[in-house]
């Protein structure tokens, strides 16, 4: 038996007929045709233009799905701001924070969304490149007054706002008081990150297999841990030039703590691979005893439906290091898309979203930006127990470098931050590394 | 016998009838002419020119043409060396595994088993799983935490302590090759189990009748009957391996220490949340070539060994 090769009648030929001149020629027109179009496209194509619109209509946001206000919080307050304002209607789309960068972007030249959730790193990015729009000329002056100095920071680039802080948060040291009372370790010790390991001991002792447990995937949440740790140590991301200075003093012994810490089997091994929902589950199923995360984790770990350790969570400001205890400012701002076409009513949305008596409203799941909120009874009750460690705590708090290349720059360091965990490389090594590609993407 | 019909005996023919039937089949054609021009054609051709400008944002504007810089930059990037070596394991093993058990599911699914519609419904169920649902069921499995594997290994007594299945990056390559090997090893063998089908039964019986056994019955006959199947699948599953991103998106987001971050992974960091578009174009064209290359040596294997086989 022999196999045949197809011929001209057969199913590969009618399939792919034999290309005639005519065909060729059409076909190269078709392909010349749509490379000059898309040349006018990147050459100085026009795209969509934002514009304030009618005030009304219809509008899209774009929010994130952990931490912060949950996403029945935000349904809620989007019900209760179209009620109040019947000529606009508004559509909210939920993804997870890994996503909300890239959705961002990708959703932008579409304007698809009038309304993004940014994260505090991302103003730079987003302002120089277009992706948000500048809303100077909407801030009203003593809006600059009356919230809190690291909540105007959050939107801000190159003396600009481009949004209004919502979310302000960093990151605080959550502990289980059973297990801490069982090995006899007195809370008091958490003050400082020495005292943290010499606790965590005792808890290992006790029979805690790993007492410690952080959120150190590869992702931007481990820059937050390792961001918090680095200005307890002393460390900058940057020094005055603008050039990496993350691989010197601080910096390196940031890094040689958090090694250390699982050399010596006080880190959950998982911890590599953890998220800060991960932590969270962890933590609140009794698995750990001392945990970094945001405020959202002590509402739920202290919830009976999410937690098994409900009323044996307390919550202190993050430890100090031998120069200071910076929280990581992981705060949120809301922002106008630059190519919303309907961008007056996303400002009166935002402008609901932020207010104050919305805030106070759902303090318990992220605290106000508003500075007199953290004297208000009725906030403070909401959570009596963060309100006065917040109130110390979002006057202190660190920025992770403000330059648009940030995204990339953070990707090198948290490879090379994980190869150092691992034990691949030494912290010094791993540093000096990603200083070398970081000084590089900073120059282009 | 052969019969010929002259102009004047057919009334219901019009002069130009052809002429018009042409243009009928254009304009039906017209339609998937749109579609696949602006689906294929046109982003094709929008990626390689956007790959030969400096474009740094996703916003439409004025960007700086750079020609084949961004071509240039990519075999300067070490990265690039280092995702294309986790790609090309991931091809290979991944497609390898998923063939040879292919093979050998097909092969028992082919046999005269009891309930047969049972077991080859149970087979398509992974691949009937979206791949997002697939990552997130074996991220799960792989818990170090609180996963199955781990709870499933203490129940036998084989390890106590917990193994982080996703924390070591070559262990973790090899476990998401797994996952990835469970889902899709479904369509290689459904595809084979076609094959096997069009195999006469009176060729296996002839080769008996010459002294042929079972396993010489397989490589003499069943494999090179299969070949066209095989190419297929192995065109199939080359070409979406190479181009591995969601698995690896929902475990283990490139980690831990970018040990699992494949060249389309790559390429979407680069494009997406670094906004170093044309970067990204000059990368994604190079999977483009790099596929078409693949597939081409493939073919070209195959028909090799479907020639000496069959000869």
């Amino acid at each position: 038996m022999k196999p045949t090769s197809p011929s001209s009648g057969s199913i590969a030929g009618i399939i792919a007929p034999r290309p005639t001149r005519r065909g060729l020629l059409v076909g190269g027109s078709a392909l010349g045709l749509s490379g000059l179009l898309v040349a006018c496209g990147v050459g100085g194509g026009g795209g969509k233009k934002g514009g304030g619109g009618s005030g009304s209509g219809s509008i899209r946001a774009l929010f994130m799905q952990q931490a912060g206000y949950s996403e029945e919080n935000i349904q809620e307050m989007t019900a209760a701001f179209m009620k109040a304002n019947s000529g606009i209607k508004v559509t909210a789309d939920f993804v997870s924070y890994e996503a909300l960068h890239d959705k961002t972007v990708a959703a932008a030249p579409a304007g698809t969304y009038d309304v993004v959730l940014i994260d505090v790193i991302w103003p730079a990015e987003f302002g120089t490149k277009n992706i948000v729009a500048d809303v100077t000329d909407r801030w009203p002056d003593d809006w600059k007054q009356q919230m809190l100095g690291g909540a105007v920071t959050t939107p801000q680039y190159d003396g600009k706002f481009y949004g209004v802080p919502w979310i302000l948060d960093t990151k605080y040291l959550f502990y289980n008081t059973a297990q801490l009372e069982k090995a006899k370790v007195d809370a008091a010790e958490l003050d400082t990150w020495d005292g943290v390991l010499t606790a965590a001991r005792a808890l290992k002792e006790s029979g805690v297999k790993y007492p410690l447990i952080w959120s150190w995937q590869q992702a931007e949440a481990l820059i937050c841990d390792y961001t918090q740790l680095l200005g307890a140590f002393g460390g900058t991301f940057l020094d005055d030039a603008g050039q990496p200075a993350f691989n010197q003093g601080g910096g390196v012994a940031a890094l040689e703590f958090m090694r250390q810490t699982i050399v010596d089997g006080l880190t959950n091994p998982a911890s590599t691979q953890s998220l800060e929902e991960d932590v969270r589950r962890v933590f609140s199923s009794g698995q750990a005893s001392i945990a970094l995360n945001w405020t959202y984790m002590y509402g739920l770990a202290n919830d009976p439906k999410e937690s098994q350790i409900p009323g044996d969570v307390a919550v202190l400001q993050t430890p100090a290091g031998p120069v200071g205890r910076p929280g990581v400012n992981g705060s949120m701002a809301l922002a106008l898309t630059a190519t919303s076409e309907n961008q007056d009513a996303g400002w009166k949305y935002i402008e609901y979203l932020t207010s104050q008596p919305v805030q106070d409203k759902y303090a318990l799941s992220s605290l106000p930006v508003w500075e007199s909120s953290y004297d208000d009874p009725k906030v403070v009750e909401t959570n009596p127990a963060v309100v006065p460690q917040a109130k110390k705590q979002l006057g202190d708090m660190i920025l992770r470098p403000q330059v648009a290349s940030y995204n990339a720059m953070s990707q090198v360091l948290q490879a090379e931050i994980q190869k150092a965990l691992l034990g691949d490389k030494e912290p010094q090594q791993a540093l000096d590394d990603a200083a070398s590609e970081a000084a590089k993407l900073l120059e282009s | 016998m052969r019969s010929t019909v002259r102009e004047a005996d057919r009334p219901w023919a019009r002069q130009g009838a052809g002429q018009h039937e042409g243009r009928f089949a254009l304009l039906l054609l017209l339609p998937a002419a749109v579609v696949v021009f602006g689906v294929v054609i046109w982003p094709v051709v929008r990626t390689l020119v956007v790959s030969l400008y400096d474009v740094d944002s996703a916003m439409p504007g004025s960007y700086p043409f750079v020609g084949l810089d961004n071509y240039v930059r990519v075999f300067q990037d070490d990265r690039f060396y280092t995702v294309l070596g986790h790609t090309m394991y991931f091809t290979l093993v991944s497609t390898f595994l998923e063939l040879a058990l292919g093979i050998a599911v097909a092969l028992l699914l082919n046999a005269p088993l009891r309930a047969r519609w049972l077991w080859r419904s149970i087979v398509v169920l992974p691949w009937a799983l979206p791949t997002i649902v697939n990552g997130a069921l074996w991220r799960w499995i792989y818990n170090g935490q609180y996963g199955a594997l781990n709870g499933l290994l203490d129940t036998l007594g084989i390890s106590e302590t917990p193994t982080q299945w996703l924390g070591e990056p070559f262990l973790a390559l090899n476990m998401v090759i797994i996952a990835d090997v469970w889902k899709n090893t479904s369509i290689v063998v459904f595809f084979i189990l076609a094959g096997l089908q069009t195999i006469p039964s009176d060729l296996y019986e002839a080769a008996r009748v010459d002294g042929a056994g079972p396993w010489r019955a397989f490589w003499r006959l069943t494999i090179p009957m299969l070949a066209p199947s095989i190419a297929v699948v192995l065109i199939l599953r080359t070409i979406e391996a190479f181009k591995v991103f969601d698995i690896i998106y929902v475990m283990t987001g490139g980690g831990p220490a970018s040990g699992t971050q494949t060249i389309a992974f790559y390429t979407y960091l680069q494009a997406f949340s670094n906004q170093l578009f044309g970067y990204g174009a000059a990368l994604a064209y190079l999977i483009v070539l790099a596929v078409f290359a693949l597939a081409m040596v493939y073919l070209r294997i195959l028909k090799q060994n479907q020639l000496a086989g069959v000869e």
